[in-house]
């Protein structure tokens, strides 16, 4: 047992340390942007959180994958675990996304932001996962239906990506692009994947909690029915 | 013919006469689309331009398709026929295979009374509407098929439907739309038939594991 | 401070403010599982002894 522990501690030291430093470096030391200034920091928190959401409905459908070709229901744990971190870092994503439309051009929410809603998009649909595994009866018809559900999320992200890039083209005119064609100087780059490394870390540490919590409830639950 | 193909073809054949002799389903959705237009048309300002009214034929669509899926397994599984089909010795993807055929006879019908009531209402339809239409319901029913069919077994059945459905269905929205509206038609049709391609792949290999006990 | 230091500040805010919060839910959890596991303890005891 104590050897996951040492690696949730490794990690949350790492986190620690990371975060701190890259935080540090992306404030003082990266250079200023130069179309956006000073607002363009968001982007030091917000990407690396919003690029941890997707790595997490991924690690989710990667351990659905598991359970549906082994069976064995410890995956369905550690693909529910990932899909619930993924959603909660996808609501980070949306608020501080918002706060980035806000200072950028003056509106919490801009249909034109296609990352933005694209995220909202996976948001929603990660959202009804949870519908979807609180209204059916615990059992391997539970785990096999919500892991077949966290496997669309993989397919529904390329492909919202697509619809929402076409449909800048002609619904909503895109007059707002920070996130692809700009070259970005070393010091910038440097500093967001300290940050980037950071979020992981992080993340990753909350996984192992929280998914160490869940197993502990469902081992008490056994005791108990075991004892009663 | 091979097996499989038969087994489809029987099982699909089942599904719209059983409609056909209970007329559960069809007269609701013609009814639902053609009241939902109506309301529609008040639900906009006077003055509203031509491209709202594409985009509310689309929400009417969208919502009659849901209209259908909630009954989609409603047979199966008021009479315990869902676990008789998953033991019955046939491939269970063409028990999916046959719901997303009957999902698109209903689907079809109900548009052929709801496109000629648009172009009545509103304005008249293109063959980009039509064309988009047609591969939207290919979606629509693809993945229409396999939510309904966690959602029957669910207990809370019809109110999670929509909850599944929809953000799926976003794309199939997105396409619609910038298909009947854009100077450029094809690349959203192209779209819409890669999304049909996709989600109908990964249902048809993954709706074995929604369905067995 | 200009409104745009203002801002950027909010979402590192909303981002410690985030870890925070999973902490107390993490705290509250433990509280919880301490007094399940005490109970199921006193359980395991009695069934010894009676």
């Amino acid at each position: 047992m104590s050897s996951p522990n040492r690696a949730a501690a490794a990690l949350a030291i790492a986190a620690a340390g990371l975060l701190v430093g890259g935080v540090a470096l992306a404030i003082f030391w990266a250079p200023e942007d130069v179309d956006q200034g000073f607002s363009q920091k968001i982007f030091f928190i917000h990407v690396p959180v919003a690029l941890t959401a997707y790595a997490f409905f991924g690690f989710g459908a990667w351990k659905a994958l598991r359970l549906l070709s082994t069976r064995n229901s410890r995956y369905d744990l550690e693909s529910y675990t990932a899909v619930h971190m993924g959603v909660i870092f996808g609501l980070l994503t949306l608020v501080t996304g918002s706060i980035w439309a806000k200072t950028s051009w003056g509106q919490w929410w801009s249909w034109g932001e296609r990352q933005l809603v694209l995220f909202l998009i996976v948001f929603l649909f990660y959202s009804a996962y949870f519908m979807l595994r609180y209204s059916t009866d615990p059992g391997p018809r539970r785990e096999r239906n919500s892991a077949v559900f966290a496997l669309f999320g993989v397919a529904l992200i390329p492909v919202s990506f697509l619809a929402v890039r076409i449909a800048g083209t002609i619904l909503h005119p895109t007059v707002f692009t920070h996130d692809d064609g700009v070259a970005m100087p070393w010091e910038m780059f440097l500093a967001f994947c300290i940050c980037l490394g950071g979020v992981l870390a992080l993340a990753a540490t909350f996984y192992r909690v929280e998914l160490a919590g869940k197993r502990i409830d469902e081992s008490l639950k056994e005791l108990r029915e075991q004892l009663a | 013919m091979s097996a499989y193909a038969v087994d489809v073809a029987t099982l699909a054949r089942k599904d719209v006469l059983l409609e056909l002799r209970s007329r559960d389903t069809l007269p609701a959705m013609l009814l639902f689309v053609v009241s939902a237009l109506v309301v529609f048309h008040f639900a906009l300002p006077a003055d509203a331009s031509d491209r709202a009214e594409i985009g509310l034929f689309w929400i009417a669509l969208i919502f009659t398709a849901l209209l259908g899926l909630t009954r989609a397994f409603a047979a199966e599984r008021d009479q315990g026929l869902l676990d008789g089909l998953v033991l019955a010795p046939v491939d269970r993807s063409a028990i999916w295979a046959a719901k997303v055929i009957s999902v698109v006879v209903f689907l079809a019908l109900a548009e052929a009374v709801a496109l000629p009531a648009y172009a009545l209402f509103f304005q008249p339809v293109g063959w980009q509407l039509v064309a988009a239409v047609a591969l939207a319901d290919v979606g629509i029913a693809s993945i229409g098929a396999l939510v309904a069919a966690m959602a029957v077994a669910s207990r809370s059945r019809e109110l999670l439907l929509p909850l599944l459905f929809l953000p799926l269905a976003i794309p199939v929205v997105i396409g619609g739309v910038g298909a009947s509206v854009s100077e450029n038609p094809a690349s959203f049709l192209g779209f819409l038939g890669l999304y049909d391609a996709v989600f109908a792949i990964l249902a048809w290999a993954s709706f074995e594991y929604v369905v067995t006990e | 401070m200009t409104s745009a230091e203002k801002y950027v500040l909010a979402a590192y805010l909303v981002f410690l403010a985030a870890v925070l919060a999973y902490l107390v839910i993490i705290a509250l959890k433990v509280g919880r599982l301490e007094q399940e596991l005490g109970d199921l303890v006193r359980l395991a005891r009695e069934r010894r002894d009676g």
